[in-house]
């Protein structure tokens, strides 16, 4: 496993409990030949928000499950506040979870549903009510408690089925690609939602997504997955800015890098300058592909001395056919020593 | 030609419901004209008589064939009604209870091999005769049937179950098992992994998830089946003539004795609204449970 050497700040919540809140030791899941989960060490602590970021088929959904009890560990221990509840099924955790695609009850009304965990308790009939009416609050949905859950939109359903896991207070919240089903615009106020929501009730979340721009935007911090690995884990800036890898540079954000001397270095699109070809420093090359954005222009750089960078300019001054038409004309890129990093290749010979 | 052709479908295809039009047309004649026409028939015929002189139908309109069938000074059709729709119920229930498990097993634990296995051995029945399968269940429950030899032969005493009720619910339970099985088995088969997953997240044991979201969720596919369960032992006259008793007739019988060796036509078809009706009502509660949906 790649290791980085960066000091991991505490998130502002972590002296408050000493325990973290999850902690998997050693954990090993494997479907036959298939292995899921290598092998993963991670402690989440109290309040935070953490996030499962990789590909499909990383591991990062399995380590989810492993946490909620619907799987099993082939070997290494899941801690709950301290307590090993490895072996306990998923209703005797403290813990629970939003399915991607909601898994609401059809059969029950969405006042039903958000009090099953409660009825289920045993929690007696007025207590319930008020509990779920304050949770239907919370999710800003209050006046939905008599539909079923097919009269409900996409974004509502969501947000119910959120509501149906916090009303229970669980001691930390897990959530598998909540938003995956929205639309862009959707999602992007749910991020925010779901942001003011963690932190107005104060619970741990763990919180397993594929899109990069999500987990950066809303993460304490976060471990990035590559085949069943845990590949870097950190706070968004410190991998986004900082990483270990070559999978990391590549899955969060553009795959930048460059080979110097048998070292490979990385540097982060739009930390580059592009300048025209007249001066001495720096990389020289020439404009291969222009590819316009709109608030941005992406220009992939060819080097003489080998090697491709994008480059990302803000569209300030120039505009689309200034653009397109610097295709093919001769640079040179410059930028700041310290935002280039070495990095590892992968960590797994 | 071809130009004619041509305009031909344009017409379909400028006029989408003529599409439909053309389609239905052959079969909803055919059901108005020979099912729905023939229960007219049926209906009518119920208020009309035979003259028991002559044995001649006479076209007199009265109800006294319904005064008989549900009289109470002399309530054998009463009785009978009562047997079959007791029957039935008896049937449908039993079946419920022994398809669940059945069918949750195929749908939900059988891997897909040995799904496809159960799968033939339910289905594989319904392919022979159902006569022959009565005929066989009659040599097993006969006094000196198999089921008696079995039970003599490790010591223990003689079951006289023959020719009774029993034997009919037994054969009954036996024959319809399949319709109730594949309702069941579609029903649980759409439930979702993870409303499972979730109820046990929320806090739910295995028996309470089964309580609380299994069986609900596979209520329409019970209901389903049970409609065949139902109206096909509240139809059935074979098997009461093959392994029921001297007491033992249903509706049906009683319809067929009055057609053939009675020649009473108009009682037959006032008995036979019995279970028409009964079904009718049936139908409209499974419609309400979503008995529908499931299908």
């Amino acid at each position: 496993m790649a290791t980085h050497a960066l000091p991991e700040t505490p998130p502002r919540q972590q002296s408050a409990r000493a325990t973290p809140d999850v902690r998997l030791v050693g954990v090993r899941k494997t479907y036959g030949e298939v292995v899921a989960v290598a092998r993963v060490d991670l402690e989440i602590a109290a309040g935070e928000f953490f996030t499962l970021l990789g590909p499909s088929g990383s591991g990062k959904t399995t380590t989810l499950r492993l946490i909620a009890g619907f799987e099993q560990p082939d070997a290494g221990e899941v801690r709950l506040a301290g307590v090993d509840i490895t072996h306990r099924p998923p209703y005797a955790r403290d813990v629970n979870t939003v399915f991607q695609d909601y898994a609401l009850f059809p059969h029950m009304t969405v006042g039903e549903n958000v009090g099953y965990g409660l009825r289920v308790k045993g929690v007696p009939r007025r207590e319930r009510a008020r509990r779920v009416a304050e949770a239907l609050e919370l999710v800003r949905l209050p006046n939905v408690a008599a539909r079923k859950p097919v009269q409900l939109s996409g974004g509502q359903r969501q947000r119910i089925a959120l509501a149906r896991s916090l009303v229970n207070h669980p001691r930390v919240l897990l959530l598998d690609e909540p938003l995956g089903a929205l639309d862009l615009k959707l999602r992007q106020e749910m991020q925010i939602e779901l942001k003011r929501i963690q932190q107005d009730v104060g619970l741990t979340f763990v919180y397993v997504t594929h899109d990069q721009e999500e987990a950066l935007t809303m993460s304490d911090r976060l471990a990035v997955f590559s085949e069943g690995r845990i590949e870097q884990l950190g706070t968004p800036a410190e991998v986004y800015e900082r990483p270990a890898t070559e999978f990391v540079a590549g899955f969060i954000g553009v795959s930048n890098i460059i080979e110097r001397d048998g070292r490979r270095f990385t540097v982060r699109p739009e930390k580059i300058e592009m300048r025209d070809d007249s001066g001495r420093s720096g990389e020289r090359g020439r404009i291969r592909d222009v590819v316009y954005v709109g608030m941005f222009t992406r220009y992939i750089v060819e080097l003489d001395s080998g090697g491709e960078l994008t480059v990302v300019k803000q569209n300030l001054e120039s505009s689309s056919r200034e653009a397109l038409e610097s295709r093919g004309k001769r640079v040179r890129l410059e930028w700041r020593p310290e935002h280039t990093f070495e990095i590892g290749t992968g960590g797994r010979e | 030609m071809r130009r004619a052709r041509l305009r031909f479908s344009a017409v379909f295809w400028r006029r989408p419901w003529f599409k439909g039009l053309a389609l239905l047309t052959p079969p909803v004649a055919a059901f108005l004209l020979i099912y729905v026409g023939a229960l007219t028939v049926l209906f009518i015929s119920a208020f009309w008589s035979v003259d028991s002189f002559t044995g001649k139908l006479e076209h007199i309109w009265n109800i006294e064939n319904f005064r008989i069938v549900f009289s109470t000074t002399d309530p054998t059709y009463l009785r009978i009604a009562g047997r079959t729709i007791g029957i039935a119920a008896a049937v449908t229930l039993t079946d419920a209870v022994l398809a669940f498990p059945l069918a949750y097993y195929m749908a939900r634990i059988a891997r897909p091999r040995t799904r496809t296995l159960v799968f033939v051995l339910v289905l594989l029945p319904l392919w022979s005769s159902y006569l022959v399968r009565i005929y066989a269940w009659r040599l097993i429950l006969s006094n000196d049937g198999v089921l008696n030899w079995a039970l003599g032969g490790v010591g223990l005493p003689h079951l006289n179950i023959g020719y009774t009720n029993w034997a009919m619910w037994i054969v009954f339970s036996y024959v319809w098992l399949p319709f109730m099985v594949l309702p069941v088995y579609a029903a649980l088969e759409r439930i979702p992994d993870n409303y499972l997953e979730a109820s046990g997240d929320l806090g739910a044991s295995g028996f309470r998830t089964f309580r609380s979201i299994i069986v609900p969720l596979a209520l329409p596919g019970i209901v389903a089946g049970s409609i065949f369960t139902f109206s096909l032992t509240l139809g059935d006259y074979v098997t009461p003539l093959l392994v029921g008793g001297a007491g033992s007739s249903f509706i049906g019988n009683v319809v067929y004795e009055n057609i053939g060796v009675n020649a009473n036509v108009p009682f037959a078809a006032a008995f036979a609204t019995v279970p028409v009706i009964i079904m009718a009502v049936y139908l409209v509660i499974a419609r309400r449970l979503g008995a529908f949906e499931a299908l």
